[in-house]
């Protein structure tokens, strides 16, 4: 990084299975406006907008931005679109930093949204493509067996999944943002909802949510100028990384991608990281189904492989006693506007480095991880954020 | 080793050095988008003899409203084949704006090449009623506007004002087309005259048949190189002095269409008037939208090309016209022009959204 970068600003919408209270437009305008406030600014002191969402079909309107542009304030400014499968609310902010780190912006507005009420996100991933074997599930379908392949590879027993839904939903408890308040919850309560693509249970998977995300980015200066203004700190960017490969081959390892593992590491080098369990005070993980939180933690480099579960097993990852807590606000499992999921999981780690997280924030934290994953476990963005200047 | 020419913006300067695409046709049944890119990312690393491993950094632009599925640019990816795995991202928007995505990221040092791509199959489905669906959802595209019209009113406006008349759009697609019968990867190229042109039958009036662009299937890639980099790969890279983009609302009632007030603000930024243009491409899928672009960029407006700028001499989109691609194709062709020696001095405009909502503008140079 040539310049330094820093979260100076972060706003989020209310997450609802339906938000019928407003348009696309007044979706994104909410967190743009919370995000612009919590930095001190407004709109006529952004330099450039990046917003970002999963595919258009998810609420039925092409290249949305175009129509999106004023009510963002970006009318007369740079605009940039990323769409870059499930991964896209990370990749946005990403690209939203590097208009700073490259040192071509102070300040730049970065968004991601889905309102997956507009139409059928299931439908939406689900339309067959010529000489492409048709899906038909969504993403839980295509997921399911990638868990079953973990569970025979790690030898895990078959309530570790269960144990990360309540949990995550214990966590979601604490965040008002989150959509799935489940007060009841509990290891029988998922037990005996239906299994809906084994092995995983109705409770086991992401909700589909409307909800918008978005931050501030600033330059060391813009940073500065924003602390003095409202008394907040920044959250600094220490490290940040994108990786793909190729949806299918021969011999692709699904359960444990290199990609992300090719991902942790370039963004551990940057931020000095060598033990993440040890170096890390919390992490933001995209987990859309219970069991992928084992899974990246083996594939993060919190544990050596196949031991993920155990760590699951024992809380380590629980706000609750947890060395490592993850998904403090409640994850992917509890609040999922697919194209934000990323930019929350972004996003909540500038929360809780900033020290701004409420009733979910961790204490002392100095250094954390946010990750987002998309397409056939195959993109990954990531970013440590810290509170010290790098 | 000569030196680059200092950029505008950004801290490195950062080059074309390859540029390929795809033949541009109305209808490729025979290839999928990968088929349709993998001689195409073949072509622009063969040029400077490199591989996939060589590359820095990648980035693409499609939609998926033309394959008419989710993750159209996902299955693409496998025309580069990103094994190991790749630094990678993917814009929603015209590939010029992948192009500039890839110039930020080669600022800061740490990588010093970039490949990126854009492809659009126009054949898949109705056009008219897709473009549609990029409208605002609530208030215009309940009411299917197709481009063709949306392109209308903005002709229209123009004759209204008296900045055109109908002969200068017919002089544009004239002058277009006759140049494209030098652009073997041209779609629509013949030699008659605006007199002939003006004899057919409007399709939205004041538009006729000459005056829109043809619908097709393409794909264009890119690389770019930064530094030292770029002089090992390119005798001549094209350098990217200046480059910008900027949005307009998209309320088309409360834009004045006849003119560009983000491709201004873009030129202004790029630098356009700091030297001599030798070379315009222009993204202007139909033929009055020149006019527009000519003032917004303070050229002259010179629909039968006589001027000491050549508008276009690749035949312009209303040649070849794949969407997704068609802006870093003008890259391409503008920068192909700095490598091949033939200027020193080029302007790529590229664009977005309905009637020029989003524009980007980028001068590129010889050493």
């Amino acid at each position: 990084m040539a310049e330094r970068c820093a979260v100076i600003g972060v706003g989020q919408t209310k997450c609802a299975s339906k938000r019928l209270d407003v348009s696309v437009a007044g979706l994104v305008r909410e967190a743009a406006l919370r995000a612009l406030d919590d930095a001190g600014l407004t709109f006529a002191d952004i330099d450039a907008v990046v917003i970002g969402k999963a595919p258009d079909m998810f609420e039925g309107v092409m290249m949305p931005e175009l129509y999106l542009a004023p009510a963002l304030g970006a009318v007369g400014k740079p605009m940039l679109r990323v769409h870059t499968a499930g991964s896209v609310g990370g990749s946005t902010a990403l690209v939203a930093a590097h208009l700073v780190t490259a040192g071509i912006h102070q300040r730049v507005l970065t968004v991601a949204f889905e309102k997956q009420s507009d139409s059928d996100a299931m439908w939406a991933l689900s339309v067959p493509q010529p000489f492409a074997a048709p899906l038909l599930a969504g993403a839980g379908g295509y997921f399911a067996p990638i868990i079953r392949a973990y569970m025979r590879r790690s030898g895990a027993p078959d309530h570790v999944g269960m144990k990360v839904a309540v949990k995550d939903r214990l966590h979601a408890l604490k965040n008002p943002y989150a959509h799935l308040h489940l007060p009841d919850i509990s290891m029988k309560v998922v037990e005996d909802s239906v299994v809906i693509w084994d092995p995983l249970h109705y409770l086991e998977s992401c909700p589909s949510s409307d909800g918008a995300a978005a931050m501030v980015l600033g330059s060391e200066q813009a940073a500065a100028a924003s602390q003095a203004a409202t008394g907040r700190r920044p959250a600094w960017v220490h490290g940040m990384a994108m990786r793909s490969e190729p949806t299918m081959f021969a011999g692709r390892d699904q359960v444990n991608p290199q990609a992300g593992r090719d991902c942790a590491a370039d963004v551990y080098r940057q931020a000095g990281v060598t033990k993440p369990r040890a170096d890390f005070d919390c992490a933001e993980v995209y987990v859309p189904f219970s069991w992928y939180e084992p899974m990246w933690l083996e594939n993060l480099g919190f544990c050596e492989e196949g031991q993920g579960w155990r760590l699951t097993d024992e809380g380590a990852t629980s706000m609750d006693g947890g060395d490592i807590p993850w998904n403090c606000s409640g994850g992917v499992l509890s609040s999922n506007p697919i194209g934000a999921s990323g930019m929350l999981r972004f996003l909540e780690v500038a929360l809780q480095v900033r020290g701004e997280a409420g009733e979910h924030q961790v204490d002392g934290v100095r250094r954390a991880l946010g990750q987002a994953y998309g397409g056939g476990s195959q993109f990954f963005a990531m970013w440590v954020l810290g509170t010290e200047k790098p | 080793m000569p030196a680059a020419p200092a950029p505008r913006q950004g801290r490195r300067p950062v080059a074309v050095v390859s540029f390929a695409q795809a033949p541009n046709v109305r209808r490729d049944t025979a290839h999928n988008e990968v088929e349709l890119l993998l001689p195409v990312i073949g072509e622009v690393l063969g040029n400077l003899g490199i591989t996939k491993d060589d590359i820095g950094f990648i980035c693409s632009g499609s939609t998926d409203y033309l394959i008419g599925g989710p993750f159209s640019f996902v299955a693409a990816l496998d025309a580069v084949g990103v094994w190991p795995p790749k630094s990678e991202s993917h814009v929603e928007m015209d590939a010029a704006w992948a192009l500039y995505e890839a110039w930020v990221r080669l600022q800061e040092g740490d990588v010093d090449t970039a490949l990126v791509y854009g492809f659009g199959k126009s054949s898949m489905g109705d056009l008219g009623k897709i473009l549609a669906l990029q409208l605002d959802p609530y208030v215009m595209a309940p009411l299917w506007p197709d481009p063709v019209s949306l392109a209308a009113l903005q002709a229209r406006a123009l004759l209204d004002h008296g900045l055109a008349t109908e002969r200068d759009f017919a002089e544009v697609a004239a002058r277009s087309r006759r140049s494209a019968l030098d652009n073997p990867k041209a779609q629509v190229a013949y030699d008659r005259s605006a007199d002939d042109l003006l004899g057919e039958d409007y399709v939205v009036a004041p538009l006729r048949r000459h005056a829109l662009p043809p619908l097709t299937d393409g794909a264009a890639a890119v690389m770019l190189a930064a530094g030292d980099r770029a002089f090992e790969l390119c005798e001549r890279p094209a350098w990217i002095t200046g480059i910008d983009h900027r949005v307009e609302t998209h309320a088309l009632g409360a834009r004045d269409l006849t003119s560009s007030p983000s491709t201004a603000k873009a030129a202004e930024v790029a630098g356009v008037s700091a030297g001599p243009v030798e070379v315009v491409e222009l993204h202007a899928p139909f033929a009055p939208q020149e006019l527009v672009l000519c003032r917004a960029l303070g050229l002259p407006v010179d629909p039968t090309g006589a001027g000491s700028t050549s508008v276009n001499p690749s035949g312009g989109p209303l040649a070849a016209n794949a969407l997704m691609a068609g802006g870093l194709i003008r890259i391409g062709e503008a920068a192909a022009r700095i490598i091949d020696g033939r200027v020193s001095r080029v302007v790529a405009h590229a664009t977005s959204g309905p009637v020029l909502q989003q524009n980007l503008v980028a001068v590129l140079e010889g050493a």
